[in-house]
């Protein structure tokens, strides 16, 4: 490293790198932005809960949290947004371990679990719309459908994702760059799963508390 | 009937009416922006620079050919804004007592709603982006950004945007809600016509592009510093552009967000902002001027690290104060969250409320202070050059200042509740932006254009241009103050009260005196082309500079540095130029660099023609235009083969090269 060459006692001090040694780690520069990136989404959910949270009472006559939300319902679908993070967890150490076939196996298991977990989401909101429980109801419900979608569209994008990194795992294997991706991939889904412990937190069991 | 309904589909809400063909002005402004549109059609037709411009520039992820290209968006963007500031001003001049004036108030408020998005969005930001784009990498010895492509996607989006702006005036009409878009007037019951919608999409499109941007630079500035080179040895304008990016990025998904929300109010019918069922429309208010009031400073701090930079050059010495300074940057940066209520302190908060945000404001006040006084140190028994970048600081300490102490003022509740919504303010922040932003601007192109084009600005022209803005500014801005203090409130079609009249007269014969600058400004450039041999600069170094930018080439190589500096010391390459380093002339190296790609047009052409669609409800192109959007993202991430090595026998032609000049120069 030339940091280390630096702090050695030098007569001359070296003005230019010529051995050409300080390289950049361009995987290391990518994690760093795909972190930074997401804590710029993170404030959108931000932005969305602060919004949710001044019109979570505005009812307008319209249904209160109590009154549509299914717990059970959401319970099985928390269930398997965190099983899914775990069976990504379990791709990831595959990766390191350098077996393909583990990593693509674990990718699919969590992409079926995310799959499942948007179903059970539709299914949701094809019930509430049915009751009459619309966006266009009440700025709660506004609000909640906002918040819920946003989250289920981030979930939806990242089984699209998946779906590419299985195609570019089939084509090139392990590769440097497809490793880089799935650990991108890694803590975009993570990162879902909190916002949604803040969603089910928040929005489901503090609504039903109501 | 049946054609009626086929032409719905095909063309939306878009029809012959759409077309504003009865407006005259809007006709002949149609006309002249065609046939120079035409014309330079023509021409890079006629001299076959299509093929030149798509490779070397358009697709181009070098840092430095974005940089040049986001400052020529901003420039030509600033004569449009201007334009609208001309028309205000002549209609607010003429319009009294019987006199109408020649503009009808729906036109009026597109024109005042128009000029602060487009002096915003499409002039300072691309402005300010451009240059630290241009710069940053340089000074921070690095060849490229963290991510070159996205760069150039940031870029393509942030011109989407502009051209949607720019389509609204022919095409439909603009937002009428001021420059943030308020509700509850761009509530769609209030504004069913597509005014908003050419807002929104217009800004989050370009939005998205200064986020990526941002998050770009930040990436850049942490992991691509040259070694040697810590936080605290890093050139004071990458520090303020660090932290405007940072800023950037705590608040621009709060504006996607808001803006979000009232799309969705728009389209689907929800209730976030509405005036019945709930909704909310402070809430709108309180979530743009998140974004809004840390927005100032993401432009202004990267305009103070020009200054700091400018100072330190031409008066010959180190930054005065250097880590009070990086010190005073982070601090406005966290304060600046926390200011955000002051635009609204009538809404109603309360007295701690407004006391809280009041104090808050005024606080923000020491560390700019604090600022003001290291600069002047810094100039303190300096060898000051008068140059004209050292012109352009002068001038801003003088202007500037007097708009901080009108911004401390209003920051006063009891003063607010008085002053809200008046002239008195928005001659305020034009103080702020224009001596704050606008200066540094002029100041940081006087700087740095022999580093970016090989020849120096013409000074007599530059100094035409100075004069214009500086006394422009005064003569413009001076009388507004005067009219808003006595009550005079803002977007204005028409006056009865004649004995105002002249103060307004007053402000036109200013903001012609602006116009002059203006001209002037694009006289020099042209001038100085012409005159470039004479302006020419060998040395790579014309100001005797203290930053890295200046160690190579004017204009820099592809890959900026032939070898990486090493850094010692703060102002790294006058470190170097005192201790005699000798630049190596030998043994150069095959250099590693990223590939140019067409992926950033496409991704921008199909997400503004998603906006388009979207503003004039033509869904079958809307939909078209998102599966083309994820087509194309994920088609180029099929791409692997996205960079290459510039052989080390080129980069030996292009040293030797340098070095002859160098040699015939001294």
């Amino acid at each position: 490293m030339a940091a280390d060459a630096l702090t050695e006692p030098q007569a001359e001090p070296s003005f230019y790198d010529i051995e050409d040694s300080h390289h950049h780690e361009a995987g290391g520069s990518t994690l760093l932005g795909f972190w930074i990136y997401l804590m710029s989404d993170a404030l959108i959910f931000a932005t969305l809960f602060a919004t949710y949270g001044v019109l979570s009472s505005a009812y307008a006559g319209g249904p209160s949290p109590r009154e549509i939300f299914e717990l059970p319902l959401v319970a099985v679908n928390t269930a398997l947004l965190l099983t899914s993070s775990i069976t990504y967890g379990f791709a990831m150490i595959a990766m390191q371990e350098g077996k393909l076939r583990g990593t693509q196996l674990w990718l699919v298991v969590t992409g079926l679990l995310g799959i499942g977990f948007v179903g059970i989401e539709l299914y949701e909101f094809a019930n509430l719309i049915h009751e009459g429980a619309t966006p266009q109801t009440s700025a709660f419900l506004s609000a909640f459908f906002t918040l819920v979608a946003t989250h289920g569209l981030h979930v939806t994008f990242g089984i699209l994702w998946l779906g590419v990194m299985l195609v570019q795992l089939g084509q090139r294997g392990l590769h440097p760059e497809n490793q880089r991706r799935l650990m991108c991939l890694s803590m975009f889904w993570h990162f879902l799963d909190v916002v949604w412990i803040g969603v089910f937190t928040f929005v489901y069991l503090l609504g039903v508390l109501r | 009937m049946f054609t009626e309904s086929l032409a719905r589909t095909i063309f939306g809400r878009l029809t012959f009416e759409s077309f504003p063909l009865h407006e005259p002005i809007l006709l002949v402004t149609f006309i002249v922006v065609g046939l120079l549109g035409l014309g330079l059609v023509g021409v890079v037709t006629k001299y076959r620079l299509w093929g030149w411009l798509w490779r070397e520039w358009f697709t181009s992820i070098d840092h430095k050919k974005i940089g040049i290209m986001y400052m020529i968006l901003g420039i030509i963007m600033l004569l449009r804004g201007f334009s609208d500031a001309i028309m205000m001003r002549l209609q607010q001049a003429m319009a009294f007592g019987d006199n109408p004036g020649y503009l009808p108030p729906h036109h009026y408020d597109q024109v005042f709603s128009a000029h602060g998005t487009i002096m915003i969005f499409f002039v300072a930001i691309p402005l300010i982006v451009g240059l630290v784009n241009y710069i940053m990498p340089l000074q921070i010895g690095a060849r490229d950004v963290a991510f070159p492509f996205l760069n150039n996607l940031s870029f393509w989006l942030t011109v989407a945007g502009a051209l949607l702006v720019m389509i609204s005036l022919f095409v439909g009409e603009f937002s009428r809600g001021g420059w943030l878009n308020y509700v509850p007037v761009t509530n769609l019951q209030n504004s069913p016509d597509t005014g908003p919608d050419y807002y929104l999409w217009a800004l989050q499109i370009a939005g998205i592009g200064t986020t990526l941007s941002a998050i770009n630079m930040v990436t850049t500035i942490i992991k691509m510093r040259a070694p040697g080179m810590t936080m605290m040895k890093m050139p004071i304008f990458c520090w303020t552009a660090l932290c405007s990016n940072v800023l950037a990025i705590a608040i621009f998904p709060v504006l996607t967000g808001a803006f979000a929300l009232l799309m969705l109010d728009r389209y689907v019918g929800t209730n976030f902002f509405t005036n019945d069922l709930g909704g909310n429309p402070m809430m709108y208010w309180n979530l743009v001027w998140i974004w809004g009031h840390p927005e100032v400073y993401v432009l202004v701090l990267p305009a103070f690290g020009i200054y700091s930079e400018i100072t330190s050059t031409f008066t010959g010495k180190r930054l005065f104060g250097y880590s009070s300074m990086v010190y005073a940057t982070v601090v406005i940066t966290i304060l600046s969250y926390l200011v955000w209520l002051h635009h609204f302190f009538t809404m109603g908060s309360g007295a701690s409320v407004n006391s809280f945000f009041g104090i808050a404001t005024m606080v923000i006040s020491i560390p700019t202070g604090a600022k003001i006084f290291n600069w002047l140190f810094t100039m303190y028994r300096g060898r000051i050059r008068f140059e004209l970048p050292m012109m352009w600081v002068i001038a801003f300490m003088i202007t500037f200042v007097v708009g901080g102490m009108t911004g401390v003022l209003l920051a006063v509740p009891p003063a607010d509740f008085v002053l809200h919504n008046s002239l008195f303010l928005v001659a305020h922040f034009h103080n702020v932006i224009i001596g704050g932003v606008v200066f540094a601007l002029f100041a940081a192109m006087d700087y740095w254009f022999p580093k970016a084009f090989g020849f120096r600005l013409d000074p007599f022209w530059g100094k035409v241009t100075f004069w214009g803005w500086v006394v422009g500014y005064w003569v413009a801005w001076t009388p507004i103050y005067i009219v808003g203090l006595m009550g005079t409130t803002r977007r204005v079609n028409h006056f009865d009260d004649p004995s105002l009249q002249i103060y307004f007269v007053i402000a036109a014969i200013g903001a012609g005196i602006i116009l002059i600058g203006i001209l002037a400004f694009v006289i020099q450039i042209a001038v100085s082309i012409l005159n470039r041999e004479k302006l020419r600069d060998t040395t790579g170094d014309p100001w005797n500079g203290r930053t890295l930018e200046w160690s190579t080439s004017s204009p820099p190589p592809a890959y900026n540095f032939a070898f990486t500096p090493q850094v010692h010391d703060l102002d790294a390459w006058y470190d170097m130029k005192d201790r005699h380093a000798q630049r190596p002339t030998t043994g150069f190296k095959p250099i590693h660099m990223p590939r140019n790609t067409g992926a950033g047009v496409i991704l921008s052409g199909l997400a503004m023609a998603l906006g388009f669609a979207m503003i004039w409800y033509m869904w079958w192109l809307a939909i078209a235009a998102v599966a083309g959007l994820f087509v194309v993202a994920i088609v180029h991430t099929f791409n692997y083969n996205r960079d290459y090595f510039i052989p080390a026998d080129e980069v030996a032609q292009s040293e030797d090269a340098r070095t002859k000049l160098l040699a015939a120069g001294a």
